[in-house]
């Protein structure tokens, strides 16, 4: 039988999730025994190729971009984890949710104290994926399974967390693995 | 302008000895010498009663009745409370928009008329009803509308409306108010014929100690709606070390549907007066004061007349009926619109001069209350029923009633039935027998006790009403089966999520996070999950609320999903493919759309 399938992605956070699953360190070859990797910035895989059992979201919606990454993940994913907290609750990106968009965009590349832009122009190439109104966070997006909560979760709970949802067993997360003071 | 503000402000401070705790009185003057607190005044007060000037911002920011921002001369408060809504004050409501040209919020551009909407101003019998300044007008319809306003715009006097007069004091000319008593039925305890000081006369011929024996041995429960028992308040007041003591009566009665301490207000204040001056000898308390709700300030010159009354018959003063060394007084506090008030620590926070905020407990109010003063807070009807034992003996008040709650309770009821008013009932009264009583056996549902009761289906019509089962304020509220019961339960949410006093987060979070899934749900984009959010959501709330208000606020939606599941399952559906219904990619991307000047290539239309 072949092994079940996880595929991962960074919307808008920091990457600091994904180093956090790569510090399960020596583990990881444990990880590659019980599951293949699909769609995910570790294997550089960029398009789904098959149904995943686990799909792992770092971060939130904060542009077009991501709200298709994400449908496609929900897609794609019999479970779908949101992985920290730019993914549960926006977090440090949704701290423009109370400044509009226009200002955000104008204080980033227009009027910021650092800025050199002597001809004014705001990148508008029609490469670069439209930001949405405010960052949402991946359950106002699609219906999610799972929260690990942290910033990030560290390496041991999302190691927990994955080793017991691909062995359906219930999850064990001792208070030293989520308290966060 | 400014000297003038200096110096009315001055008088004003000076009238209330410049007292920090005369802060309510303060505010209220300055609110409607100016109509309104403004910046420079608030600075002004501050200086003159030395304190923060934050800490006169935080009172004006708390109460609805005072503003920072100027506001008319005549302000018109709509009720919108649910069973104002059911009477169809929508109507009333774009009658009003549109005699006046203005929405609601706003103020008419001569800056005379302001019009606003208020939660429940204890008139559900007779809704929809408005306040307009203190005037109360109640039975509004369209055509009245039109009259009223023509009528206010020649003199901008509420208290020149022509109106009709109720029945009893209402039509006192201190009253002078078209409210109607709406009295159903009268009972053995509360409106009985009562002789003024017949309590009073045996209570003072005994000692304090046998007053709370005879208080105890009635089993006499609090009126409020939580029933703890009044001997045993009085006990614990009477016993906790004090250089004064106090006793509070709490008339705010704010829970949406209670209306009943409003005509005991009107026929027998005396009898309150008296409960007041019983306790308050009983406590050992040389002076009470009735905290009224700002909704009630037209009784506000009977209640001072018939305070002046038993000064004058020596009811109330020194050696109060040639008890030597008995000195006892009676002052009014007048609130300004903030249910939380109705809270008994937060009521004492209002009386102080501060915020409506509750307090931490332990201390209890007993212990500590009303400037660190040991304190007993009872309710109106509490109080009457406290004159009633003392004229009747204990043994006579628990015949009426049942074994763990004796006594009469006044029911005030209104919604979808026939005879809506308060009655006087024995104490373990069933349901459907009350339903009967007022002309309602079909109901859909029966809220017990207002929002922060229980919504309660035809199942539950066996029950009783009394402390061990049903237990209530007085609010008992009828919903017909036309009545969709999940917009209900939003509707009380939206009630709380404006009246929580914003201090612990689970109530000013999680009432709004029910809210939210409730208009989910509403919109016809529910899902089977937000059912269980709605119950683990509404239990933690519950369960780590600093106050009684976060402890009950989920009752409305817990009691609904409880008894009208179906209601609820009617209206969620699983999403077919695992996106969230109520995102909206368009209403998302709008902005950035309208910024780039090009339309999304991800998302098409």
């Amino acid at each position: 039988m072949s092994k079940p399938k996880i595929a991962t992605t960074s919307l808008a956070g920091c990457f600091g999730c994904h180093m956090s699953l790569l510090d399960i360190d020596e583990r990881i070859l444990k990880l590659i025994e019980l599951v293949d990797f699909d769609k995910s910035p570790i294997d550089d895989i960029k398009e789904f190729t098959g149904r995943c059992a686990i799909g792992l979201i770092e971060g939130g919606c904060a542009n077009e971009d991501n709200v298709h990454v994400l449908q496609e993940f929900r897609k794609h994913c019999d479970i779908l984890v949101a992985v920290g907290d730019c993914a549960i609750m926006g977090d440090i990106p949704a701290m423009r949710n109370n400044i509009p968009l226009k200002e955000c965009l104008e204080e980033a590349y227009l009027n910021g104290p650092s800025i050199h832009n002597p001809e004014k122009v705001m990148p508008n190439d029609k490469e670069l994926p439209l930001c949405l109104d405010r960052v949402y966070p991946c359950h106002e997006v699609v219906k999610i399974d799972y929260s690990l909560p942290g910033c990030p979760p560290g390496a041991d709970t999302i190691w927990q967390a994955l080793v017991a949802l691909l062995n359906n067993k219930p999850l064990e997360l001792p208070y030293e693995l989520i308290k966060y003071d | 302008m400014s000297e003038n503000l200096q110096s009315e402000i001055k008088a004003i401070c000076q009238g209330s000895g410049n007292d920090r705790t005369k802060m309510m009185d303060i505010v209220r003057a300055v609110q409607e010498k100016f109509g309104q607190v403004s910046s420079e005044a608030m600075d002004i007060i501050a200086k003159f009663v030395n304190c923060h000037r934050v800490e006169v911002e935080g009172i004006v920011s708390f109460y609805t009745f005072l503003s920072k921002n100027p506001k008319g001369k005549v302000i018109i408060r709509l009720c919108n409370d649910v069973v104002d809504k059911m009477a169809g004050v929508g109507a009333v409501a774009d009658a009003f928009k549109k005699e006046l040209s203005i929405d609601f919020g706003q103020t008419t551009t001569d800056g005379k008329i302001t019009l606003e909407y208020t939660p429940c101003i204890g008139m559900c019998d007779q809704a929809p009803a408005a306040l307009i300044n203190d005037e109360v007008i109640t039975y509004l319809s369209t055509d009245k509308v039109k009259e009223i306003v023509a009528d206010i715009k020649k003199h901008y006097d509420p208290s020149k409306l022509k109106h009709r007069l109720g029945d009893g004091n209402n039509a006192d000319e201190l009253v002078h108010s078209c409210v109607h008593n709406g009295l159903r039925k009268k009972g053995p305890v509360i409106f009985a014929d009562y002789k003024s000081k017949a309590g009073l006369k045996n209570a003072l011929a005994v000692s304090p100690v046998e007053i709370i024996n005879v208080v105890k041995a009635a089993r006499l429960r609090g009126r409020g709606g939580a029933g703890f028992p009044t001997g045993m308040k009085w006990q614990f007041t009477r016993a906790a070390v004090g250089e004064k003591k106090f006793i509070l009566c709490n008339a705010d009665e704010g829970e949406p549907g209670t209306f009943k301490d409003r005509v005991i207000l009107t026929e027998r204040a005396d009898m309150l007066f008296e409960g007041m001056a019983i306790g308050g000898y009983a406590i050992g308390a040389q002076a009470g004061i009735l905290y009224l709700r700002g909704e009630y300030a037209y009784l506000i010159k009977l209640l001072e007349k018939i305070l002046k009354d038993r000064r004058y018959k020596n009811l109330l003063g020194k050696d109060i009926l040639g008890k030597k060394g008995f000195n006892f007084d009676i002052t009014i506090q007048m609130g300004a619109g903030a249910y939380i008030c109705g809270e008994e620590t937060a009521l004492i926070s209002s009386c102080e001069g501060l915020r409506g905020d509750p307090k931490t407990r332990p201390p209890f109010p007993v212990q500590k209350g009303y400037l660190g003063y040991p304190t007993a807070v009872n309710n109106v009807e509490t109080l009457c029923c406290a004159t009633r034992i003392l004229e009747m003996g204990a043994a006579w008040f628990a015949e009426t009633g049942s074994k763990g709650s004796p006594g009469t309770k006044l029911l005030s009821v209104s919604g979808d039935c026939k005879q809506p008013g308060v009655y006087e009932l024995p104490f373990g009264i069933k349901v459907k027998d009350l339903l009967k009583e007022v002309g309602a056996e079909d109901a859909q549902a029966v809220l017990v006790g207002g929002p922060s009761g229980q919504i309660i289906g035809p199942n539950d019509y066996n029950r009783t009403i009394c402390y061990d089962d049903l237990a209530t304020g007085g609010a008992v509220i009828v919903f017909g089966s036309e009545r969709d019961m999940v917009e209900i339960a939003t509707e009380y949410m939206e009630f709380f999520v404006e009246e929580n006093c914003g201090y612990c987060t689970p109530c000013r979070v999680g009432n709004v996070l029910l809210k939210k899934h409730l208009d989910k749900i509403l919109a016809g984009k529910g899902e089977p999950q937000d059912l269980d959010a709605l119950q683990e959501l509404g239990e933690s709330i519950k369960t780590t609320s600093r106050c009684g208000l976060g402890q009950t606020s989920p009752n409305p939606v817990l009691t609904t999903l409880k008894n009208f599941r179906q209601s609820y399952e009617k209206k969620v559906k699983k999403s077919p493919d695992g996106m969230q219904p109520t995102f909206d990619i368009r209403k998302a991307l709008a902005d950035a759309e309208k910024i780039a000047n090009r339309q999304s290539v991800m998302f098409t239309k």
